[in-house]
Order: structure tokens, then C-alpha cells, then sequence
């Protein structure tokens, strides 16, 4: 007989992939943003009565996750950034190539967002919350979560369009490598 | 932690196209749009095809056999 709600239990279970997206978006690492999960899960479990049954389990567990990881990021801040993208270290298929490069540059870009538009267009935009849930999440109003999302769109896209037509970025290290293996 | 506003000035297309967008014109050329969306998705869901790794089934069936008065009462209704 198991402690937990069997349909709660299988419904956690089911977030876990998203929770899991969404962490290596935050945190720039698969390893920090498994641990995150994993901190997720046991205080969902130690939490679990304070969840309204009916309520939005996926939105309730972001935000235990969303929460978790920025405690931790005012302890720690960003204090190795995984240079080459978490990301792009969990891609277990690989386009074609211009498809790839495309990626890469988008990545990067991604990379270069201010975290609380990053976190606000990842919700919105591959999550697939409401902007009214993402405002529920990151505990903000729905105003700010759209211009927020708007910014980010509107920054990835200069810096993508600025990509096609020349160099971007800070690291031109980075766009010295990637215009190599472009040719 | 926000950064500037001025993201009005420079905006250059209506983007009615745009599935984010509240139709403010913020949105650049709607096929960098596209592409932006589709990159954000394909990246998120790579992540969400991996599935449920073994150490998080582990550790769910760990605390399912936990003993329930080290929690708060379990998630009993």
C-alpha cells in the first residue's frame, strides 16, 4: 500500500521530463538541474498535503522548483556556468548540419537572456503554461510575465538577425569556431 | 534583474503572426519568430523525450516506503 495517492504519485511522476527541461534551462547544467529535481520531488512528497487535489500539480511543482533553485541562486549565484550548454550536452539526436549550427547560435543566444526572461519564455514558449500560470509560478502579474516574454523574443531575435548578417555575442572565441566549421 | 526598457523603440514589424506576442509589435520578422519557437521547443523537448531517469524512480519508491511519521501525514484524502 503505498503512502502517497497512487494518482498524485503517477501524476509527479509525469511532470518529472518537464521539471526536468526546465531546470536545465535555470541553471545552466544537467547535473545541478537533476539535483533540483530531485530536491523537488522530496519536497513535493514532504509538502504534499498543503496541494489542493484539483489544483495545477505541473504549476505547484515549478514553483517548488522555481523557488528551490533561486534560494540557491542568491546563496551561490551562477558560479560556474557550464560553458559549452547543458543543453546541447543532452542532445541525444543531431541534425542535419546547417540545422545544427542554427541550434547552436540559438543556444547561445538563449544563454545570453536575462534569467527571468529566459525562465518567463521557456515557460510560456516550450513548457506550455498559460501566461497566467507562468505569472502563478514565477509569483508576478500576468503583465509582467507577457513583456517579459515579449523582451526575450524580441533580444533573440536581434541577436539572431545579427547573427545572419555578421558576428554577435561576447565570446568571439565561440563565433570563431562555429564560423570554422561552418566552411 | 530586468534589464532596460527600451524595447519599444527599435520594435520594426507588427508580428501579428506571432503565437506570443500580444500584437504590441514587439516581435522582429515573424520567420526568426518561428524559428525561435521552434528551436525553444525541439531543445525543451529532446529534455522531455529522455523520460523519467532511474534515480528518480529509485528515490520515489524510497519514499514510498519511508516511514510516514517523519512526513506530515502522507497524502492521504
Amino acid at each position: 500500500m503505498s503512502r502517497f495517492d497512487p494518482t498524485l504519485r503517477d501524476e509527479i511522476i509525469a511532470a518529472i521530463p518537464n521539471l526536468r527541461a526546465f531546470a536545465i534551462s535555470l541553471s545552466g547544467s544537467v547535473d545541478r538541474a537533476d539535483d533540483l529535481v530531485q530536491e523537488t520531488l522530496l519536497r513535493a512528497f514532504a509538502n504534499i498535503s498543503s496541494f489542493r487535489p484539483g489544483t495545477n500539480l505541473p504549476a505547484w511543482l515549478f514553483t517548488i522548483l522555481r523557488n528551490l533553485f533561486r534560494s540557491e541562486y542568491r546563496k551561490r549565484r551562477r558560479e560556474v556556468p557550464d560553458s559549452d550548454g547543458a543543453f546541447a550536452a543532452t542532445l541525444t539526436s543531431n541534425p542535419d548540419q546547417n540545422t545544427h549550427l542554427d541550434f547552436e547560435d540559438f543556444r547561445a543566444a538563449l544563454e545570453q537572456l536575462p534569467s527571468d526572461q529566459r525562465e518567463a519564455l521557456v515557460l510560456v514558449g516550450a513548457s506550455g503554461f498559460s501566461y497566467e500560470e507562468a505569472a502563478d509560478i514565477c509569483q508576478c502579474a500576468v503583465g509582467t510575465i507577457k513583456s517579459r516574454v515579449n523582451r526575450a523574443r524580441k533580444r533573440l531575435g536581434e541577436m539572431l538577425a545579427l547573427d545572419d548578417a555578421s558576428d554577435f555575442g561576447p565570446d568571439k572565441t565561440t563565433r570563431a569556431v562555429l564560423a570554422a566549421e561552418r566552411t | 534583474m530586468s534589464d532596460d526598457q527600451s524595447e519599444s523603440a527599435s520594435a520594426m514589424a507588427d508580428g501579428p503572426s506571432s503565437p506570443l506576442g500580444d500584437g504590441k509589435g514587439t516581435v522582429l520578422g515573424s520567420d526568426i519568430q518561428a524559428k525561435i519557437g521552434q528551436h525553444l521547443r525541439a531543445m525543451y523537448d529532446d529534455v522531455v523525450r529522455q523520460g523519467v531517469p532511474d534515480r528518480f524512480m529509485d528515490l520515489l519508491s524510497k519514499l514510498d516506503k519511508a516511514d510516514p511519521t517523519s512526513g506530515e501525514g502522507g497524502g492521504r484524502k
